[in-house]
C-alpha cells in the first residue's frame, strides 16, 4: 500500500511539552514522535548535558603512529602527579580485552600499537585546563615498525566465507557474453552530530554505572563485567538521549565505557569523556572499504547463468564486527537477481588503520553497489534497457538464493521496481537524456542523466543470529495500575519510543498515552538484543505484540471483560503481572552457519531508487536533483517515521555516492575534522519521494521487517548510473567525486 | 586565570558573569548558565548546532568569544517556548516528522526562527539557503523545509 502525505494543516500552537500526554495524531500520518517537544524544546538530555557534580574530566593519549612497538610511558617528573589519575594497561582489573567477537582489541596498547589513534594511555582531570597540562606531560616512547596498509597485500585474514551454487565451469560454458568489473568503495564515516560520549559514576556496591550515547546496552554491559570483573548488577548501563548512531554507536561505545569506568575507579568519582569531533572522526569505527571483483556470464538468450564474485574487505587492526559485516556483505553480493551458478569468495583482512565497523547497511551497501554496477554495464553491452534487464532478472516467489534458500513469501523485488520506475517516469526521462547526449555539442556545460538500482536487504540478524541472541521482551501491568513497555532497544532517532507505545496501545485496545516506555537502563530492562540490523521493528515488536496478547489474555481470563476496561482493577486486585517474551527460532527458517547453506536471512526487505543528477561537465561536480526511493518494509507502522528512515538513508547514499570521502596518509585520516569530512547539506540534498511497499512477512504478528538500511543500499548505484546517463563515463570508485568523473570523461573523449 | 566581568541578557534576563577569556558563548551558556539546548558539535563553524541568536543575528555560538557578547542580547532554543508552549514552528517541526535523533535540532528551530523573523515570506530556494549552515545527519531535511514552509502558510493563509 503506497502511503501518500495527505498535506496537514499544522495544529494550533499548544502542543504541550513532555511528561504529558501525547499529542493526538493527524489521520493516516501516525502518532507525533513521543520525545519531540523535548528535542525542540533544548530539553532532552544528551550525555554532555547530563550534570554529576564533582565530575572529573578524561581523556585518551593515541598513538600518532600506524604500527609501532611500545617501548615505555613515561610521566614526566617536574609536573605535580598528585592532583590527577593516569591509567595504563597494567591497571586493568581483569583482561585486557575490547569484549566483542574476537579477544583481539585491547583497551589500552600494550607491547604492540597497530593503528594511528590506538589508545594507550588514559588521563583525569577536575578541570580541562589541568586535564591538557598532565596530558602535554606524559611521553610515550616508540619504535616504529613497517605496517601493512594495502588490504590486497595484508596476509591476515580475521574472516573468510565461500558460497557455491550450481556449476561456474558449466554457466560460463553457457555464457556468450561475459562482463568483467572491479569496484572499490572506501571508508564512510557516520557523522552523528553528536560526537560519543560517555560518563562513568562509581556505585557504592565497588561498581560503576555509565551514562552514554550508545545503540546497544548490553554489548557495553558485558564489556565492563568482562573486563572490570563486575556481577551483573556492579555494572549498569544508562542511554542517554542519543543523537545519532547508524552503527557508528554499536561497538565503539563499549571501549569508551572500559576507558571512562577505568578512570572513574582510579579517582573515585565520576569522569566525563566527550570527545570532540576531530577524535571522533580520527579514532572511531567506519564503514570498511571494500575491493569487490565480479565476472558475469550472459547466455545468449539474455539469462544470467554465472557470477563469480570476490570481496575482500579492510577491517582495519582488530576484527571488531567484521566477520558480520562481511557475512551480510557476501550474502548479498549476488544482487536480487536468480542465477544458477554463482561463487561468492570473501575476506576480511587486517591492515594497520583504525578498526571499521557497522554503519548502516552493515557490508551491503559496499557489495551491491558493486552488484547493481555490474548490471548496469551488462544492460548497457546488451543495449537493452536497464529497467527491462532487471525484470527478466529480478527474484520472484520461488526463486532459490545461492544460499539454497528458497524465496518463499515476502517477495517485492518487481513491485519496488515498478512503483519507483513508474512514479519517476523512468523510460521517459531516458529517452529524453539519450536525446540530449546525442545532440550535444562541444561547449556543452552540464549534462542530465537518469539511473536505476534494485537491492534486497536481509530483514533481523545473519543465519542463526537471533536464536543465539535469545533476546526477551518484556510488558509489565503494575501494580499501581500502568503500562510499561521494557526493553533494551534503543530511540537514536528512528522512532522506537513512539512506535513501540503504538504497537502495544494496538495489541491491548488502550489509548497510547496509557503506555509508558521504561528507561533504557540495564538495571530496569532486559536484553532485547542489539538496536542494529533494522531488527528493532521486525523481532523485538514481535515479541512485544506477543507479550501483550498473552498479557491480554491472562487479565481478560481473570476479569472477564476486555482488558481496557478491567486492566487497572486487575491490577488493583492481583498486584504486578509482568510477561517476559522469549524470542522463539522463526519456524521453517534454517541456517547452517559451518557450510553458509540455507535460510540467511527469515525474510528481505526490498528497495528500489531512481536517480536524477545534473553533471556540470567543466568541474565534474555532481547535483542529485531527485530521487524516488520505493522501499518494501513488510508493514508501515507509522507513515511519517518510515518516510524520514528512507530520507535519511537516501541521502547518506547520495553522500556516499558523490563527496564522503576519507583520504589516509601513512595509516593516519587526513580529513579527520568536520570542515574537511563533507556531509550534504539542505542544499545538496535532492528531493526526495518515498513509496512505501507492503509485503508483510508471515514470521513477525504485524508483518513488519524493518526499514533503516534500506535506502542505503540503493542511493549510490542509482546515482552513479545516473551519472552514467549524463555523461557516458562508468566511475568504478566511490565517491564519484568531480576528480574521478573529470579523468573518466578525459579518457573517453581521447578514445 | 583572570577572568573578564560581562552583562548580557539571556532570554530577557539580565546576567552578569566572570568567564575566562578564551571562552566562548557556547561554554558560557552550557557550562556557567547551564542552558544545554545549543550543542557542541564540530567547534569550527560547519554544523550549527550551536546556533542562538545574538542581537537579532544567528551566530555559531562556538566560534564567537563570551566577551565578545557583553552587552547583547541573545536568545537561546530555552527562550522560544516561553511557558510551556511550542511555537507555531515547533509544531510545525513535529508535525512534518522533521524530528529524528533531535541533535541538530535546537540549531535548526534557532535558524528557521531567524529567517522567518528576517524574513516572513521565504521563497523554497531562500529556505534552503538560509538553512544551508545547520546539519542534519538524520537527514530531516526536506521535512524541515515542508515545515517552514506549513509555518509561513499557516501565519498568512
Ligand atoms: S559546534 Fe558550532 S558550528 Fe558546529
Ligand atoms: S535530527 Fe539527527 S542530526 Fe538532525
Amino acid at each position: 500500500m503506497p502511503v501518500g502525505r495527505t498535506a496537514p494543516a499544522p495544529p494550533a500552537p499548544g502542543t504541550v511539552l513532555p511528561d504529558t500526554p501525547t499529542p493526538g495524531p493527524a489521520p493516516g500520518r501516525g502518532p507525533l514522535r513521543r520525545e519531540g517537544p523535548a528535542k525542540l524544546t533544548g530539553t532532552a538530555l544528551y550525555t554532555d548535558d547530563l550534570v554529576f557534580p564533582g565530575a572529573w574530566h578524561g581523556a585518551t593519549i593515541r598513538s600518532t603512529e600506524a604500527r609501532a612497538r611500545l617501548l615505555a610511558i613515561e610521566l614526566d617528573p617536574a609536573f605535580d602527579w598528585s592532583k590527577v589519575v593516569v591509567v595504563t594497561a597494567g591497571d586493568i582489573p581483569g583482561p585486557n580485552i575490547v569484549n566483542s567477537i574476537q579477544d583481539d582489541q585491547p583497551i589500552l596498547a600494550t607491547d604492540e600499537i597497530r593503528h594511528h589513534a590506538e589508545p594507550i594511555v588514559l588521563v583525569a582531570a577536575p578541570d580541562r585546563a589541568l586535564l591538557r597540562q598532565a596530558v602535554g606531560q606524559v611521553i610515550v616512547r616508540t619504535e616504529p615498525l613497517a605496517p601493512v596498509l594495502d588490504p590486497l597485500a595484508s596476509d591476515r585474514v580475521f574472516v573468510h566465507y565461500e558460497i557455491e551454487t550450481g556449476d561456474l565451469a558449466a554457466g560460463f560454458a553457457e555464457a556468450t557474453l561475459v562482463i568483467e568489473g572491479e569496484y572499490r568503495v572506501g571508508h564512510q564515516e557516520q557523522l552523528y552530530i553528536e560526537n560519543n560520549a560517555m560518563i562513568a559514576v562509581p556505585r557504592a556496591d565497588g561498581g560503576v554505572a555509565v551514562h552514554g550515547s550508545l545503540q546497544c546496552p548490553y554489548y557495553v554491559h558485558n564489556a565492563l563485567k568482562r573486563s572490570l570483573l563486575l556481577t551483573d548488577e556492579q555494572a549498569q548501563v544508562v542511554q542517554a538521549e542519543t543523537g545519532g548512531g547508524f552503527g557508528g554507536k554499536e561497538e565503539y561505545p563499549s571501549i569508551l565505557a572500559l576507558h571512562a569506568a577505568l578512570l572513574a575507579r582510579a579517582c573515585g568519582r565520576p569522569v566525563r569523556m566527550i570527545y570532540d569531533r576531530h577524535e571522533d572522526i580520527a579514532a572511531t569505527t567506519k564503514r570498511h572499504p571494500a575491493v569487490v571483483r565480479y565476472r558475469s556470464g550472459v547466455a545468449a538468450d539474455g539469462r544470467l547463468v554465472a557470477q563469480d564474485i570476490e570481496i575482500v574487505m579492510d577491517a582495519g587492526a582488530y576484527c571488531t564486527l567484521s566477520p558480520v559485516v562481511l557475512s551480510r556483505g557476501t550474502l548479498h553480493a549476488g544482487g536480487p537477481y536468480a542465477c544458477p551458478n554463482v561463487r561468492i569468495r570473501s575476506r576480511a583482512v587486517a591492515t594497520n588503520t583504525p578498526p571499521n565497523g557497522a554503519f548502516r547497511g552493515f557490508g551491503a551497501p559496499q557489495t551491491e553497489f558493486a552488484a547493481e554496477m555490474q548490471v548496469n554495464r551488462i544492460a548497457e553491452a546488451l543495449g537493452e534497457s536497464p529497467l527491462d534487464l532487471r525484470r527478466r532478472w529480478l527474484y520472484r516467489p520461488g526463486d532459490t538464493t545461492p544460499t539454497g534458500q528458497v524465496l518463499r513469501e515476502s517477495v517485492a523485488a518487481e513491485e519496488v521496481l515498478e512503483r519507483a520506475a513508474e512514479a519517476a517516469e523512468f523510460e521517459r526521462v531516458r529517452a529524453r537524456t539519450a536525446g540530449d547526449r546525442a545532440q550535444r555539442g562541444p561547449d556543452a556545460r552540464s549534462a542530465h542523466g537518469i539511473g536505476l538500482a534494485l537491492a534486497w536487504h536481509g530483514a533481523g540478524f545473519t543465519g542463526s543470529g537471533e536464536v543465539h541472541l535469545a533476546s526477551v521482551a518484556s510488558v509489565e501491568l503494575t501494580a499501581d495500575g500502568r503500562l510499561v513497555i521494557l526493553i533494551g532497544s534503543t530511540e537514536m532517532g528512528q522512532g522506537t519510543k513512539t512506535i513501540f507505545p503504538q504497537l502495544v496501545a494496538d495489541a491491548l485496545g488502550v489509548p497510547m498515552d496509557d503506555v509508558e516506555f521504561a528507561p533504557q537502563d540495564t538495571a530496569l530492562v532486559p536484553d532485547s538484543g542489539p538496536t542494529v540490523a533494522s531488527r528493532t521493528a521486525m523481532v523485538v515488536g514481535g515479541l512485544v505484540i506477543e507479550a501483550c496478547r498473552r498479557l491480554r489474555a491472562v487479565v481478560e481470563e481473570r476479569s472477564g471483560g476486555p482488558f481496557a476496561d478491567t486492566y487497572r482493577a486487575d491490577a488493583g486486585t492481583h498486584g504486578a503481572t509482568r510477561i517476559d517474551q522469549h524470542f522463539r527460532p522463526y519456524p521453517g527458517v534454517d541456517f547452517d552457519d559451518t557450510t553458509y547453506r540455507g535460510d540467511a536471512y527469515p525474510a528481505f526487505g526490498w528497495a528500489s531508487a531512481v536517480a536524477e543528477v545534473d553533471v556540470d561537465l567543466d568541474t565534474g561536480e555532481v547535483a542529485v536533483r531527485s530521487v524516488v526511493a520505493a522501499d518494501d518494509v513488510g508493514r508501515v507502522i507509522h507513515p511519517v517515521l518510515a518516510e524520514g528512515q528512507v530520507e535519511g538513508g537516501t541521502l547518506q547514499a547520495v553522500g556516499y555516492a558523490t563527496i564522503e570521502e576519507i583520504k589516509l596518509h601513512d595509516g593516519r585520516y587526513l580529513n579527520d575534522r568536520l570542515a574537511t569530512y563533507l556531509i550534504p547539506t539542505a542544499l545538496d540534498a535532492p528531493r526526495i519521494s518515498t513509496i512505501l511497499v507492503e509485503a508483510p512477512f508471515s514470521g513477525a504478528p504485524h508483518g513488519a521487517k524493518g526499514i533503516g538500511e534500506l535506502p542505503m543500499d540503493v542511493g549510490a548505484p542509482a546515482v552513479v548510473a545516473a551519472i552514467h546517463d549524463a555523461t557516458g563515463v562508468w566511475i568504478h570508485d566511490l565517491p564519484a567525486s568531480p576528480e574521478r568523473i573529470l579523468a573518466a570523461m578525459d579518457t573517453l573523449v581521447r578514445r | 586565570m583572570a577572568t573578564v566581568p560581562i552583562d548580557l541578557t539571556v532570554n530577557g534576563r539580565g546576567r552578569s558573569l566572570q568567564v575566562a577569556p578564551h571562552h566562548t558563548l557556547l561554554d558560557v551558556l552550557r557550562d556557567d548558565l547551564a542552558l544545554t539546548g545549543a550543542k557542541e558539535c564540530c567547534l569550527v563553524g560547519e554544523c550549527g548546532a550551536c546556533t542562538v541568536i545574538v542581537d537579532g543575528r544567528t551566530v555559531d555560538s562556538c566560534l564567537m568569544l563570551a566577551v565578545e557578547a557583553d552587552g547583547a542580547l541573545v536568545t537561546t532554543i530555552e527562550g522560544l517556548a516561553a511557558g510551556g508552549r511550542l511555537t507555531p514552528i515547533q509544531e510545525a517541526f513535529l508535525d512534518e516528522g522533521g524530528v529524528q535523533c533531535g541533535f541538530c535540532i535546537p540549531g535548526q528551530v534557532i535558524s528557521a526562527h531567524a529567517l522567518l523573523e528576517a524574513n516572513p515570506h521565504p521563497t523554497r530556494a531562500e529556505i534552503e539557503e538560509g538553512m544551508a549552515g545547520n546539519l542534519c545527519r538524520c537527514g530531516c531535511y526536506q521535512q524541515i523545509i515542508e515545515a517552514i514552509l506549513a509555518t509561513v502558510e499557516a501565519a498568512h493563509p
